[in-house]
């Protein structure tokens, strides 16, 4: 555990220095390469994230609407799904997907690479595995996990919309007006910044685990699914003290 | 300690490796390890398996640090040099991996202009044409739009080896390039290294224990022992001197005889029956299988 602690925040380090300090030094960031990981990361989760931001607008709206029709208040049908949707969910489910479709790919990725020696080969041709893996996909991962977010809050509310529409027959102006009126400007920034921490905390430890794995195609098995385990409580965890400390 | 270096030279050493140690956990790997490598040579190192000849490759490439001991590189103590001067280092050398390391997610002409592409200023067309030249010099001419995952073993290692030829770099290092190779691209393998040292001048250290590769392109060869002499140079010398050394394990490993020493100094032990559990009446011995001194 000890030795997973330190391989993280050594790359960690290893990661900041790429980042920040490097570029000065005339070793900028690979753009070429980060391009083709928002594609991978971003672009191709695009349809999943939709279907599965649809189906929570949808089944948010259905569940508030059975309950606060009793009470006749099914005007708060499309505030409950946007605040709900921008402070919580939409952050949170869009970080486990990308878990899910990208986090254990790129364990899976770099452990392969590890285990038949590709990594030492970049270090060996003095081209840093640090500059041409890990800077990209840390880039893609902290750009397009947000965008991701932003996306999936569109699409939930569309899905609330959906039900506000034809089933509890309002009218768009009217499920627009009323979603917009229970969110604060500040909710949707601190749901942007809880995703901004989620997409750190699934590069890095997706990172770290792959480029850490030892044992061949067992043990790249192994680190990917440690990789989603760790990824997926380290998020969790995060979400309750971003939640915490913003919202109480 | 043997040593590879000849009494009487006027040639620069490019690396120097001097009493090299190195353990994992209680086990010493490497221990003591000395030599010198000197420009233009086919520098080999062979020895029986685990007796740690990849380990001690790694160590000369700077992806392994040793326990203690010096190791220089055109005069740079490795050891000790920050991440920067490592980096300006590894341009002036070539590695060729046993497995070929061909990054998967590139095809076969990317990864040779991969070097290329990090550490040149040729435009693209000049790169194209080094990268044909380098293919069609391993035999892959028409191969190099493929995938690694598209090509055979044999191919994947002549195409790691185009790669690390791609910048001629003037020290080539080499994990069993000819194992997995038929006969004749073997040869070929072969004779690219010895092209490499007799007409660019390059310096090759070549990991192996392909006999018939040692002896038709080594021209200084050390050999690593096992057992008791675990990680210790046991032999050093021309290939002549190879051939006719006394020790018994050089002669074992020589003549690929199943049956002899070991490589432990303090008796004879019956290597097939340490290494594969078989007594001298060709029986199965489980108690040989558990001990390495029956």
């Amino acid at each position: 555990m000890s030795t997973a602690f330190r391989q993280y925040f050594e790359l960690c380090g290893s990661l900041l220095y790429w980042l920040f300090v490097a570029p000065f030094r005339g070793k900028g960031w690979r753009l070429g390469h980060t391009f083709a990981q928002i594609i991978r990361i971003g672009v191709h989760a695009v349809p999943m994230s939709a279907l599965t931001a649809l189906t929570i607008g949808v089944v948010l709206a259905m569940q508030s609407a059975a309950q606060l029709a009793k009470l006749g208040a099914t005007a708060f049908v499309p505030g409950l799904v946007s605040s709900s949707l921008i402070r919580e969910l939409a952050p949170l489910v869009t970080a486990v997907i990308v878990i899910g479709r990208s986090g254990s790919s790129v364990t899976a990725e770099l452990g392969t690479m590890k285990v038949s020696e590709e990594i030492e080969a970049l270090e060996v041709m003095a081209i840093p595995p640090m500059s041409w893996l890990i800077v990209p996909r840390f880039l893609a991962m902290v750009l397009m996990l947000p965008l991701l977010t932003v996306f999936s809050i569109y699409v939930g509310l569309a899905g609330g919309w959906l039900i506000g529409h034809f089933s509890l027959h309002m009218s768009t102006a009217f499920f627009v007006n009323h979603a917009l009126q229970y969110v604060e400007l500040r909710d949707i920034g601190i749901g942007l910044l809880k995703s901004g921490v989620f997409g750190v905390l699934i590069v890095t430890i997706a990172c770290s685990i792959g480029l850490n794995v030892s044992g061949g195609a067992e043990g790249v098995g192994l680190a990917t699914t440690r990789s989603v385990v760790v990824s997926l409580l380290s998020v969790f965890i995060a979400n309750a003290l971003l939640t915490a400390l913003f919202f109480f | 300690m043997p040593d590879a270096t000849p009494e009487l030279t006027v040639r620069e050493p490019i690396i120097e490796v001097d009493s090299l140690v190195r353990h994992f956990g209680s086990q010493t790997v490497l221990n003591g390890v000395s030599f010198k490598v000197y420009a233009g040579d086919t520098f080999v190192i062979m020895g029986g398996s685990g007796c740690g000849k990849s380990t001690l490759l790694r160590h000369l490439i700077g992806t392994e640090k040793p326990s203690s001991g010096s190791i220089k590189i055109f005069g740079q103590e490795i050891t000790t040099m920050n991440a920067d001067a490592r980096q300006k280092l590894r341009g002036r050398y070539g590695m060729l991996f046993q497995s070929g390391a061909l990054l998967q997610s590139l095809s076969v002409a990317e990864n040779v202009a991969l070097p290329l592409n990090e550490h040149t200023q040729l435009d693209a067309g000049l790169i194209d044409t080094v990268v044909k030249m380098k293919l069609e010099q391993v035999g892959l001419t028409g191969h190099g739009h493929k995938k690694p995952s598209e090509i055979s073993g044999g191919m994947k290692k002549r195409a790691a080896l185009a790669r690390a030829l791609a910048l001629d770099p003037p020290l080539v290092f080499s994990d069993e390039p000819t194992a997995g190779l038929d006969p004749i691209m073997t040869a070929v393998v072969d004779e690219l290294t010895q092209r490499l040292t007799q007409k660019i001048g390059a310096t090759v250290v070549v990991v192996t224990h392909d006999m018939n590769s040692v002896f038709r392109i080594g021209t200084r060869i050390i050999m690593l022992g096992t057992g008791a002499n675990q990680g210790k140079i046991i032999a050093s010398g021309t290939p002549a001197e190879i051939r006719a050394h006394p020790h018994p394990a050089v002669q074992q490993f020589i003549n690929g005889d199943p049956q002899g020493h070991d490589g432990d100094d303090s008796g004879e032990v019956l290597y097939r029956e340490t290494l594969l559990g078989i007594n001298d009446t060709g029986q199965y011995s489980r108690s040989a299988i558990h001990s390495s001194k029956p």
